[in-house]
């Protein structure tokens, strides 16, 4: 779920920002509907240097209880601990940790690698590989995403959440090669994310193997389809997921 | 009136979600941070994420070891979660030993990073995963936590370590992680531990919730 100020946006590629709605609401929803966690990234901290989700994130805590992951902004181990304070359970760190890597230490080595995600945002280059984005889809770095990946988690990453620039908010399905890339390299959970617009993708992304979760978001916020049906396909793909 | 239930702050945990979700289902969570606040503790949450060094640490620094262990003397309903189950344990080789509370006998070890057949998988153990009742030879799975609704029901789990008590006895429940068998929920009289987060684990977790504090 991105954030901007105090609503739940959407765009695609990380740009034409639309409004969905209350943040809260959806998050309830959501959880109602039976979804296994949610991620919250904050789209404009890293821009305006500021960080908006405290608030946001301790109302969910109030009615939601599935894990909660949030990031956007988050810059130092104070930034961590005031987050992981007001409910999240885990942060993810991007922009911060690719310009100074020594955060993903310093936090895991604070509150422990399964608080830490590492968001990795892929652009296709023009290479055949994949060059990490920070500042929300806004800057380059010249970075190789495999590479990143593993200097990452090296550092204490527990997790990474890797989405597809190219392919977020598109629905047109996930970028199968950048997923087959990273997940074999990788040694810690990998969720994958960008693109997924209905089961057959998820079912396709999961295929790839060593995929552990899949995050979606348009599908689902311009109800493209329910959470219900997504899970009854999974199940039909004979695919292991939670019951709730 | 609402019943409180005490909650040890031992450094590092997600107090606040602990905080809601015993607000859900209509009690109050208090939270003890001196000794004094564990005289008139009637049933006691230790939640906690991180290292067991850190978070013992934690509970040597507000002087609450002691407490704890007349707590638990007094027969009265106590949970860990996550961490909190951990420091149950008599000790940890996390990073080299470290003296847990002694509560439940046996240690906390890595989770094997390979899978039953061999290959590696990763750890953390993150995600949801089901639990099962054991069978301990003797006795039948401990009905007081552990309802047979929750068979084979899914609950978070996000660690490293796990316990290992040094008798089956002590085992409610276990998960399973790719073949290896790890602890999912451990009993002794009125204390349990829960390896995942019940608080994070949605209905199921709300379910134990109410078993724990019918105690």
């Amino acid at each position: 779920m991105d954030i901007k100020g105090a609503n739940l946006i959407k765009g695609i590629s990380f740009e034409g920002l639309r409004v969905v709605g209350d943040p809260n609401e959806y998050a309830l929803r959501y959880y109602q509907e039976g979804i296994d966690e949610i991620v919250f990234i904050d789209a404009v901290a890293s821009l305006y240097r500021r960080n908006n989700l405290k608030e946001i994130v301790r109302r969910t805590v109030n009615e939601v209880f599935v894990p909660i992951t949030v990031g956007g902004g988050i810059r130092s181990v104070d930034d961590a601990r005031e987050i992981l304070s007001n409910g999240a359970d885990k942060v993810a760190v991007n922009t911060a940790a690719i310009w100074r890597p020594e955060l993903i230490s310093e936090i895991a080595q604070k509150f422990g690698s399964q608080c830490l995600v590492l968001s990795v945002h892929a652009k296709r280059d023009n290479k055949g590989s994949w060059e990490a984005l920070v500042d929300y889809g806004r800057e380059h770095t010249n970075r190789d995403v495999i590479d990143w990946v593993r200097e990452g988690v090296s550092l204490g990453a527990g997790e990474v959440l890797l989405t597809s620039v190219d392919r977020d908010g598109t629905l047109e399905g996930f970028d199968i090669d950048l997923i087959k890339s990273v997940s074999s390299e990788i040694k810690v959970p990998l969720i994958v994310s960008g693109g997924g617009g209905n089961p057959e993708h998820l079912v396709e992304a999961i295929g790839v193997g060593n995929v552990d979760a899949v995050a979606v978001a348009s599908c689902l916020h311009f109800n493209k389809i329910t959470l219900q049906e997504i899970r009854k396909s999974l199940l039909g793909s004979n695919i292991q997921i939670a019951e709730h | 009136m609402k019943r409180v239930i005490s909650i040890i702050d031992c450094g590092i945990g997600n107090l606040l979600s602990v905080k809601n979700w015993l607000s859900h289902v209509g009690v109050v969570g208090k939270v003890i941070k001196e000794p004094e606040d564990m005289r008139n503790a009637e049933t006691l949450i230790l939640p906690g994420v991180g290292s067991f060094y850190g978070g013992m640490n934690g509970l040597k620094k507000k002087l609450l070891i002691e407490p704890i262990k007349e707590f638990v003397r007094a027969g009265k309903p106590f949970m860990g979660i996550c961490l909190g189950m951990q420091m149950l344990m008599e000790y940890s080789e996390e990073f080299g030993r470290c003296e847990g509370l002694g509560i439940i006998p046996g240690g906390v070890e890595p989770i094997p990073n390979t899978k039953r057949n061999g290959q590696l998988h990763k750890i953390p153990h993150i995600g949801w995963n089901s639990i099962h009742p054991t069978m301990n030879k003797n006795k039948m799975w401990d009905e007081k936590i552990y309802d047979t609704i929750l068979n084979n029901k899914n609950f978070y789990f996000l660690h490293s370590f796990m316990v290992v008590p040094s008798d089956e006895a002590y085992r409610v429940a276990d998960t399973y992680y790719n073949g290896r068998r790890i602890c999912a929920i451990i009993g002794r009289g009125n204390v349990f531990g829960c390896q995942f987060h019940p608080e994070k684990s949605g209905k199921n977790g709300l379910m134990l919730l109410k078993k724990f504090l019918a105690l």
